[in-house]
């Protein structure tokens, strides 16, 4: 590790471990941290979230590689991932992971003024400020750069109205970035990266009720909002680049997912039960299931030699194959698990479902969204062939 | 990750197999009909002898015995260059079967007396266990009696890779118990020229002319035993895992470069006015296969790392790589002749040669079905 050596790692791990376990709350042990990014209410309403929360943000370690003065702890990136990895070996999560640590940061690090940067980088660092992603519209889904949201320029401050959807938990969102149209002549060259303040006069945030139920995405609508000048990140008109780097950052912390690989064949053992040989009795399913299975475990050896290859300066243009490996057969997978609970995972509430049961079946309605955001899977079918495989126009 | 000399190795089989072993080389082996030339051997002896030259015969023979015990990952490497031109050559039933089973089971007598022939290419060893239409290990009928103080052979096996070619085989016999047990195997090393086996060549799609070994009263000496007598069924499951695992290296070879071939047909063949690659419809298709490749590619890698390693998951990992790249070859040789169109359905072009190679790849040493059930098997399903 560069800049780590041996004894000064095992000494850092040391110290890592023996703080974690102190201070992280045992009964957020294998909790599904995931929801509590995408659910402020659900997260702030745990006591034990909350102590977990300012304990991290007090120590700096949620965004550990971060300058001091953007509230990190200025470690470098070997020390990250010793914490990171002393984290996951006691069944817990970063309660400081957020859109802001994923997305906005880093895109601000690279892009951000200095006043911006120290306005918002220390709020991301503490979690104590969630952003939303103001980028897609009703007519600008897949081929986003359509977008029409008006920001017009006021001489003193940016006038805003348009209206966003699909925007991640707006409605628990205390400010949102937003890509907004500057320029009406140019398509990708007439668009601007903004921050707004979502407290701001004239905006509004309804959920959306989702297949699955969640209300987790949003309408937001802009009407007249004004927004201060200095709230533009980068030159006006170069939100596109912008926004293809922050995009990037989406996708590397998506297919950064370790999706679950528990085996589903000791539940198909039970809801289908064995054949005299032991095997799952049902043997259409059991082959898609033995199919999946193996993608799955095939596809985590590929994000782990493509890990290992990108840090060693290798290709690592798979991105968008990888994605949609993933959204895939983690489908499948979710579909397999509904299938093979019978009538039993058709449940949607009451206790005649196990919690399972219902969660199985709202999580495989909840699936069909992967192929869908973070670009859906024809457009990252297309990414694939016209960067990775110089497929012409 | 490869270390330097694991690099240098790629690059130079890379150049050796464009240059010596080119596709064009396969196709010498074929007749004009599309069948295999009965006056060829299913390899070229000089290429062959080459290989031995650059000590790729002997990169799993230790040191001792001449080779260079450079360990499986860099043995796929080569496999899997050769793979990409369809390289017919007896590397993997030698370099790689013959070798592991001389190495994980034989005496001293025997590793000094055939390693040194592997490694520099003067003797060619090869499995002969196959007897039926369908891959089964414990399904062996081929019986050895004792007789003295050795045994005689009765029996077939068929096919056996590189039988014609071959200077010694590891027979698998039945020294006891019924076929379908796994107690009761023995493994043999015979001589292909001795007495009492015969062998006949079988003109097999793919031109590389496997083998009919026919045993009739063939006797052979106590010290033709390898391994134990009667419990022969770990050591050969574990044979054939290393051969699936080698022939996945040289699949996931023959995927890549037919995936190549056609995404680059797919880059200049003009229709309706348009280079056919601009389509969606086939753009989407060459991604999709793009991503395929992916995940075979790590299967194999993974299973070759677990050989090196002598990890306990080796049979699932062996069984993940042979279905995956198994299955994934079978898509890509099928659309490289799909996106040709009538040209792939030519003799003249070579994406037939890589259909033919890819459905025998796919049916030796356990067919994707087989590996299937068997990773399901292991993994409780």
């Amino acid at each position: 590790m560069a800049g780590l050596e041996g004894k000064e790692a095992q000494l850092f791990r040391e110290e890592a471990r023996a703080w974690l376990e102190a201070n992280f709350p045992p009964s957020l042990t294998n909790a599904p941290s995931i929801h509590f990014v995408s659910d402020r209410r659900a997260a702030e309403s745990n006591a034990d979230w909350c102590l977990w929360r300012e304990r991290m943000a007090e120590k700096r370690w949620g965004v550990p590689t971060w300058d001091p003065r953007y509230g990190g702890a200025g470690l470098t990136e070997a020390h990250g991932k010793i914490i990171g990895e002393e984290l996951a070996a006691i069944g817990g999560f970063n309660p400081i992971r957020s859109y802001g640590t994923m997305m906005l940061g880093p895109t601000l690090l690279e892009y951000g003024s200095e006043e911006q940067k120290q306005a918002h980088l220390p709020f991301i660092a503490t979690n104590e400020r969630r952003w939303c992603q103001g980028f897609s519209e009703p007519g600008a889904g897949s081929d986003l750069a359509s977008l029409q949201t008006k920001c017009i320029d006021m001489g003193d401050h940016w006038l805003v109205s348009g209206q966003k959807i699909w925007t991640s938990g707006a409605d628990q969102a205390d400010w949102c970035f937003a890509l907004v149209r500057t320029d009406t002549s140019r398509k990708q060259g007439g668009i601007s990266f903004l921050l707004i303040d979502m407290k701001s006069e004239g905006i509004e945030a309804r959920p959306i009720i989702l297949i699955s139920g969640s209300t987790h995405f949003c309408e937001v609508f802009f009407n007249d909002v004004k927004v201060p000048k200095g709230n533009l990140v980068g030159e006006v008109n170069q939100g596109w680049s912008i926004a293809k780097r922050l995009l990037q950052f989406e996708r590397n912390s998506l297919s950064d997912v370790k999706a679950e690989i528990t085996p589903l064949a000791p539940l198909a053992h039970e809801y289908c039960g064995t054949d005299a040989q032991g095997r799952i009795d049902s043997p259409d399913l059991r082959t898609r299931m033995v199919r999946n299975a193996m993608r799955h475990e095939a596809y985590l050896a590929t994000v782990a030699r493509l890990t290992r290859e990108a840090n060693s300066g290798g290709p690592g243009n798979g991105v968008s194959a990888l994605k949609n490996l993933w959204s895939g057969i983690i489908q499948d997978r979710a579909e397999l698990l509904i299938e093979l609970m019978g009538a039993n995972g058709l449940g949607w509430s009451d206790e005649h479902y196990t919690e399972a049961e219902q969660e199985a079946a709202r999580a495989w309605l909840h699936s069909k969204a992967f192929s869908i955001y973070g670009g859906s899977y024809e457009v990252q079918n297309n990414i694939t062939a016209k960067r990775t495989l110089e497929l012409p126009a | 990750m490869l270390n330097e000399e694991q690099q240098m190795l790629k690059d130079m089989a890379a150049e050796w197999v464009r240059d010596r072993l080119p596709v064009t080389a396969l196709r010498s082996l074929y007749g004009h009909d599309g069948g295999g030339r009965p006056d060829a051997r299913g390899h070229d002896p000089e290429t062959w002898a080459e290989m031995a030259q650059m000590g790729w015969a002997g990169i799993l023979v230790p040191e001792a015995h001449g080779g260079s015990d450079f360990g499986y990952r860099s043995m796929g490497l080569v496999l899997e260059e050769l793979g990409r031109t369809l390289g017919a050559s007896p590397l993997l039933s030698s370099g790689l079967v013959a070798a592991s089973a001389l190495r994980l089971g034989g005496t001293a007598a025997q590793q000094a007396r055939w390693l040194p022939g592997i490694a520099d290419g003067s003797a060619i060893g090869t499995l002969a266990a196959e007897e039926g239409p369908q891959h089964g290990r414990e399904k062996i009928a081929l019986t050895a009696k004792a007789s003295g103080d050795g045994w005689v052979l009765n029996g077939i096996k068929r096919p056996v890779q590189d039988g014609m070619i071959a200077t010694f085989a590891i027979a698998a016999a039945r020294t006891g118990g019924a076929p379908g047990d796994r107690n009761g195997i023995t493994l043999f090393l015979v001589e292909c020229d001795a007495s009492g086996l015969t062998r006949q060549a079988l003109d097999q799609i793919d031109a590389r002319r496997p083998a009919l070994f026919t045993f009739d009263d063939m006797a052979v000496g106590a010290d033709a035993v390898l391994g134990e007598v009667g419990k022969g069924a770990d050591l050969l499951d574990t044979l054939f895992d290393r051969a699936a695992i080698g022939l996945a290296a040289e699949m996931l070879g023959n995927a890549s470069q037919a995936f190549d071939i056609t995404l680059d047909y797919l880059k200049t063949r003009v229709q309706f006015g348009a280079i056919i690659g601009s389509f969606q419809a086939l753009q989407h298709r060459a991604a999709e296969m793009f991503g395929e490749l992916q995940l075979a590619r790590s299967a194999v890698e993974v299973a070759l790392d677990a050989i090196d390693a002598d990890d306990p998951a080796l049979p699932a990992l062996a069984s993940l790589a042979k279905a995956t790249v198994g299955e994934t070859l079978h898509n890509i040789s099928a659309q490289m002749v799909q996106l040709h169109g009538g040209i792939g359905m030519t003799h003249e072009h070579d994406a037939g040669l890589y259909l033919k190679r890819a459905r025998v790849a796919a049916q030796c040493y356990g067919s994707t079905a087989w590996h299937r059930e068997r990773w399901a098997r292991l993994n409780g399903y």
